[in-house]
């Protein structure tokens, strides 16, 4: 990524920088609210005391329907135009691993790591929900529309939805939990912009990248 | 320098490994899933700490063909017995219940995989119905009608006078609920879960059997559970 001309100009610990642009953060919550949507009347569908205290099946259905369709549109819409670049670029961050994503997964060597703009965990975490928004919309798409396909896949929908629908309840609970305990990363997925100094320490090689300073200033200074 | 937009595609892999595993799934999932309500189903059941009722094993699955779920009060429910009979029946939901009851406990197994062990009805044996109404002599056949307006079903007369075919108003010692089919619906113990008509409205008794919803759509007339449908399950 090429170096804006203004951050040598910088001193490195002061200005914000910008981690989530306007597109991914409208993006972000769009799916998020589908995301709990489709978790809520999903629960309502599927475990019997939900059920029987929510009531009105049909409706809870419809909107179930409604919002799995609907569940990739914003991504879609962030991915496909000019204004998508920023979400692109973020994308290929989380499908790239660097050596040092592999120090951070061993507990004895996680300090030593020099992380770009995604750990590892939020990597895993962005792949699989991604691959849980295909998976969900073909076997709910299977499973709403069952006279077009062979009896069987309907089971085998069935089955993938539900052990998947366990998987993006453990996968969203860990990520809002991740995020409670870092305000500065989940103020930024509100503003845009995270402190230098979250930059700097928690993701060098990203800091390096934006502002084109050194993260370790310390060290060299020494 | 490397940056974080080089290295291995790591996360390609992952998404396309993923999307390979669910489509595995679909195809054999049919199997896995009767697999594992055998393996895990009689254990989730047992739980003492009600977790196990969380996975997606050993439970109720709720289908209707209408898209919608009709909801018909116990006051408002009411239950002919016509067609080739002597005496035709128009009951109450208290007519019903004054009829002597019947209890069954069975699995319920439905044609898509899932099984639930041990489930508990009670209601009114279908013979009992039918010997009330006294079919004619040409009558061979019962057909079953829904009030969600589209399902249907049928048995012979001679399935229909089994021991282990209800008309179901409690499940597990609780009112049958509208997800469930209630306030009544059919429970035909032996065969597979579709025979078992929800929301029961109308019992006809005709001269040859008729193809019920699903029937129409390739499903097994006689519908024994482990003997019809192309599928090896225990049988209930």
């Amino acid at each position: 990524m090429a170096v804006a001309p203004a951050a040598t100009t910088l001193r490195p610990s002061d200005p914000p920088i910008l981690r989530f642009d306007v597109v991914e953060r409208v993006v972000h919550w769009a799916t998020a609210t589908l995301f709990v949507t489709l978790m809520l009347t999903g629960a309502a569908l599927y475990a019997g005391p939900v059920s029987t205290l929510v009531g009105h099946r049909d409706v809870v259905r419809a909107i179930h329907v409604a919002a799995g369709l609907a569940l990739p549109v914003p991504l879609i819409i962030g991915l496909i135009g000019r204004w998508g670049a920023a979400l692109r670029h973020d994308l290929r961050r989380i499908n790239r691993w660097i050596p040092d994503d592999r120090l951070w997964m061993r507990r004895r060597t996680r300090g030593a790591a020099r992380l770009g703009k995604f750990n590892p965990g939020q990597k895993l975490n962005a792949t699989f929900l991604g691959a849980s928004i295909v998976l969900m919309v073909a076997t709910g798409s299977i499973m709403n529309w069952f006279d077009a396909f062979p009896l069987s896949w309907r089971t085998g929908a069935t089955f993938v939805h539900d052990w998947v629908a366990l998987g993006v309840w453990l996968a969203v609970g860990g990520h809002v939990l991740f995020a409670l305990r870092d305000p500065d990363a989940l103020g930024s997925m509100l503003r845009g912009a995270i402190s230098a100094r979250w930059a700097r320490t928690r993701r060098p090689r990203w800091y390096e990248d934006r502002t084109g300073m050194p993260a370790e200033r310390l060290k060299t200074s020494r | 320098m490397v940056t974080d937009q080089q290295g291995t595609p790591v996360g390609r892999r992952v998404f396309l490994g993923l999307l390979g595993l669910g489509a595995v799934g679909v195809v054999t999932g049919a199997a896995v899933q009767g697999w594992l309500e055998r393996a895990v189903g009689p254990i989730v059941g047992r739980d003492p700490t009600g977790l196990g009722a969380l996975l997606p094993v050993g439970r109720f699955r709720f289908y209707t063909v209408t898209g919608d779920f009709p909801d018909r009060s116990r006051a408002d429910y009411r239950l002919r017995v016509d067609g080739l009979v002597e005496r035709p029946l128009d009951l109450s939901f208290a007519d019903l219940t004054a009829m002597r009851r019947a209890e069954v406990t069975r699995d319920f197994q439905c044609v898509t995989g899932w099984r639930v062990t041990d489930v508990r009805w009670a209601g009114v044996r279908l013979r009992d119905l039918l010997a009330e109404a006294g079919p004619l002599a040409d009558a061979d056949a019962v057909r079953f009608v829904s009030f969600d307006g589209a399902y249907t079903e049928s048995l012979t007369l001679h399935q229909a006078r089994r021991d282990d075919v209800l008309v179901a108003y409690e499940l597990e010692g609780e009112a049958l609920s509208s997800d469930h089919g209630g306030p009544a619906r059919l429970y035909v113990a032996p065969m597979y879960g579709y025979k078992s008509l929800k929301w029961l409205e109308r019992i006809e008794l005709t001269r040859d059997v008729e193809p019920g919803f699903w029937e129409q759509r390739g499903y097994d007339v006689d519908a024994w559970v482990g003997r019809s449908n192309g599928r090896s399950d225990e049988a209930t």
